[in-house]
């Protein structure tokens, strides 16, 4: 069984169908790509998984259990955590800080007043900042920091909180080469301990090289999902990101910006 | 999962505060001495300057104190800015006053006594004020704050079976004087102030403050993250809404006389945000420094051109200044100048010892990023 299965979803945006009775599933273990032109839903699927945004019909299961339409902080307490598109991070606050919010809410109010920083707290957070290569900027303010490393830490804040799956939204976005593969090995050393991750990307040769299965989406809808060199070569992908008769196309390159 | 279960890494405490340590942030004995002696200067100022004027200006300097201190534990955390806790106000001075009127207290000390309900009452209040204001956020949680505080006013003004209506309330004042009359309301006052800083300082280092902050930041975000943003902003709010309603308990005795126009006020959230905005909204000390500095110079001007209300242009000319040249407040500002200070100094020494920037590998491929920010940056 799959660990996250979408049946069905629809939504529309007044006249826009951003999703249109979208069927697919992502297996335990896994990295998962999510591929497709602008417009074709990937970002409003994760919406919809993660709770920002209401399904007009069709269903969400996560583990076997329904959850559609729960709220983003109980869709985060299942152990499903995701970063954005436009990097969301806490600009006001310090990168340790930043860290703590996601971490171990899971005790009820009590442990909420409980301080933040107490030291099993922080050796978790050193270790987390260490694993992603920010323990240098601990103390520094979030909104100070470049671009490349709030990505990282917007990464770093969901992997403290131990989910099971993680949705990245184009996480290749506006970052480095370098940076990209720094972030690729840990996204493959959080796999390899079984996290399984869903990878939104417009970064072909990220994609095909990260990913264990590819999945198309086009016009709200699954064209077509499969192994990275499968989806490669299928003619309706290529359609439908180059327009007709552009099969000679190297998606590699175009894919990239 | 290793990352995810691993025993954490044995790192002991030591080596992870070296790790985590702000260099450029004061020792916690520095902080510490500091609140200590402000609070010796804050206890001794009424024994040392005796005059019952001078007095009765600290006495609602402190009664400021203790309302900002309150009004930062919500507006400053969570950033949702209330120009509405003078409902808590207003309903702490009517609930003072009605206690004493029916239930015929006439002891000045019974009558302090009672200001603890003040506070509850307030308390009690913020809950479905809150239930209805938190659904909206930023300026219509702005607008909808100062609305709900106008249905109260009207309110009071309309039932004058219970409230008086415009003739108000008159609360029998203790039969203390001069001195002897303004000391126990300042202490008081201070002492609750006091308490509502440990309050606020137990809010910012639990998990529940932290969480405030980021709803501050970026609430769609912080939902995203597990934070519970309704229960949060509730709670917060009550604690806020105690520390005013005392405020307002004390404020009815003292001045023995309760009015709809003068509780529940807009003028008076206006001094509660711009003591905070002043002083550093968010900060622990900044609503301290902004009650006092700005407390003081309010009752100043009222006293000297309090017939008129011309001393609000001025007021307001301070606030515009001030915010120019320290844009996010007199602490966090100049807590940045001084960090900058701080690291250009470093950044200097370590030049002249002729030593590369601190190369920590993963930190400098991750400098090398596209607008990567210098690691010991200062300010701005």
């Amino acid at each position: 069984m799959s660990l996250i299965e979408i049946q069905e979803i629809a939504k529309t945006y007044g006249g826009i169908h951003a999703l249109d009775g979208c069927t697919l599933s992502f297996e335990e273990g896994h990295i998962s790509g999510l591929i497709g032109p602008n417009g074709s839903g990937k970002t409003t699927l994760f919406n919809v998984v993660t709770g920002y945004e209401q399904p007009d019909s069709g269903s969400v299961r996560f583990d076997g259990d329904a959850i559609t339409r729960l709220s983003p902080d109980k869709v985060f307490d299942r152990g499903i955590g995701r970063t954005f598109q436009l990097t969301r991070i806490f600009p006001r606050m310090n990168v340790v800080e930043n860290l703590h919010v996601a971490a171990q809410r899971s005790g009820g109010f009590r442990s909420e007043l409980s301080r933040w920083s107490s030291t099993s707290e922080r050796a978790r957070a050193k270790e987390v900042l260490d694993f992603v290569g920010l323990t240098r900027l601990a103390s520094e303010m979030a909104g100070n920091l470049s671009y490349g490393q709030q990505k990282l830490l917007e990464f770093a804040c969901i992997i403290i909180a131990r989910p099971r799956v993680i949705l990245l939204d184009e996480p290749a976005g506006g970052i480095n080469p370098t940076l990209l593969r720094h972030l690729a090995s840990r996204i493959r050393a959080l796999n390899d301990e079984g996290i399984t991750f869903v990878v939104v990307e417009h970064d072909m040769e990220f994609v095909m090289g990260l990913c264990h299965k590819v999945c198309v989406m086009h016009q709200g809808r699954t064209l077509c999902s499969g192994h990275p060199d499968e989806v490669r070569q299928d003619p309706l992908v290529l359609e439908a990101y180059l327009g007709t008769d552009m099969r000679e196309a190297d998606l590699t390159r175009s894919g990239a910006n | 999962m290793a990352v995810a279960e691993a025993a954490p890494e044995l790192l002991s405490p030591a080596e992870i505060d070296r790790a985590f340590r702000d260099p450029f942030s004061p020792s916690k004995r520095t902080k510490a001495t500091s609140w200590i002696v402000l609070l010796a200067v804050l206890t001794a100022f009424p024994l040392v300057f005796t005059n019952p004027a001078v007095t009765s200006i600290g006495v609602f300097t402190m009664f400021f104190l203790l309302a900002v201190v309150g009004w930062n534990i919500f507006s400053g955390y969570s950033g949702y800015i209330s120009i509405g806790h003078a409902v808590y106000y207003g309903f702490g001075q009517y609930t003072v006053a009605l206690l004493i009127m029916h239930l015929g207290i006439t002891s000045g000390v019974s009558e302090l006594a009672i200001v603890p309900l003040a506070g509850l009452a307030g308390a009690a209040v913020a809950v479905p004020v809150g239930l209805l204001v938190l659904r909206v956020r930023r300026h219509t949680f702005i607008v909808l704050t100062i609305a709900v505080m106008f249905i109260f006013q009207l309110l009071a003004f309309n039932f004058p079976s219970i409230t008086g209506g415009s003739t108000g309330l008159n609360v029998t004042p203790p039969p203390w004087s001069g001195n002897d009359y303004n000391l126990p309301f300042y202490y008081i006052a201070l002492g609750t102030a006091a308490i509502g800083l440990l309050t606020s300082w137990a809010v910012r280092r639990s998990k529940f403050g932290l969480g405030l902050l980021a709803i501050r930041d970026d609430e769609d975000r912080a939902k995203g993250l597990g934070i519970k943003v309704t229960r949060a902003k509730l709670i917060a709010l009550v604690l806020s809404a105690f520390f005013v309603g005392i405020a307002g308990g004390l404020y009815a005795i003292f001045i023995g006389q309760v009015f709809p126009q003068f509780a529940f006020t807009p003028f008076y959230d206006l001094y509660l945000a711009v003591f905070a905005f002043v002083g550093g909204l968010g900060t622990l000390s900044g609503p301290v420094f902004g009650a006092l500095l700005l407390g003081p110079l309010q009752q100043y001007f009222e006293l000297q051109f309090g017939a008129t209300t011309l001393y609000l242009i001025i007021y307001g000319v301070l606030f515009v200044v001030i915010l120019l040249a320290l844009p996010r407040g007199i602490v966090p500002s100049l807590a940045d100048r001084y960090r900058t200070f701080l690291a250009s100094r470093w950044r200097r020494a370590e030049e002249r010892r002729g030593v590369e920037g601190s190369g920590v590998t993963a930190g400098s491929m991750i400098a090398s990023a596209p607008g990567a920010a210098p690691a010991e940056r200062g300010g701005s």
